[in-house]
């Protein structure tokens, strides 16, 4: 599958917009993703290992949240994962 | 990272998107490629307030839409560079709520006091640092090119 990168985390994962691999679910995934690239992990995770609040992962055009397997959703190679941090404000 | 750059054209329709949904917020998101003075911004995209719940003081992009954003920068070879909003008949700072909410480092953003319906001043604030937990908003230069 691929993941897309934002912005902010790319000069946390080489740079690259997005990265390649190849994993049995969104869990595994994003933890071969944080193993080849330690220093998102702290961007992604909280200290518990939970997903930080701010960050949302759409897998393809869902939200992990909302899937019903949420993040153990199996994935094929043409799956996409897209992180994707929040955006709000106000006065 | 000390200038955001973009066209007069560009800026002209940020701040007119403001003057179009006064009394409420209006947001987007902006488009751009990085330099070593700063963000190139060269597309500003318009999004939606989810916050219809309390759009005069508050404003959010919908996940979804943002994943297209990004995938249709992506598409076009351009980055999202950062985010603007409006303040109506509020000053162009950053509200403790706009830090809070604030979480793509790096980027920049942007916000124009609409007065009584008239888009007045632009700031432009860079999310600075190296964490969430270290972040900072710095406030920079727009340089607007004709
Ligand atoms: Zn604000």
């Amino acid at each position: 599958m691929k993941i897309f990168i934002p912005t902010p985390l790319r000069p946390y994962a080489g740079g690259k917009d997005a990265v390649e691999l190849q994993a049995p679910t969104i869990a595994a995934a994003l933890d071969e993703l944080t193993q080849s690239n330690p220093e998102l992990r702290k961007h992604l995770f909280t200290e518990q290992g939970k997903v930080r609040s701010f960050v949302n992962l759409y897998f393809n055009d869902e939200d992990v949240r909302y899937l019903p397997q949420k993040e153990e959703t199996e994935v094929s190679a043409n799956d996409t994962l897209t992180i994707i941090p929040s955006i709000a404000g106000g006065l | 990272m000390s200038v955001l750059l973009l066209s007069r054209g560009l800026y002209d329709e940020l701040r007119a998107h403001g003057e179009e949904t006064y009394p409420h917020e209006c947001c987007g998101a902006l488009l751009g490629t990085p330099g070593s003075g700063g963000w190139h911004v060269t597309k500003v995209v318009r999004a939606g307030n989810t916050r219809t719940d309390s759009a005069h003081n508050r404003y959010s992009i919908s996940p979804l839409e943002l994943v297209r954003i990004e995938r249709d920068a992506r598409q076009h070879g351009l980055e999202i560079a950062g985010f603007y909003h409006s303040h109506p008949d509020h000053p162009a700072q950053w509200s403790k709520t706009d830090f809070e909410e604030a979480h793509w480092l790096g980027c920049v953003y942007v916000i124009t006091t609409v007065a009584k319906g008239k888009a007045d001043v632009t700031n432009c604030f860079l999310l600075s640092g190296a964490s969430e937990e270290e972040k900072q908003f710095q406030n920079i230069s727009i340089e607007v090119r004709d």
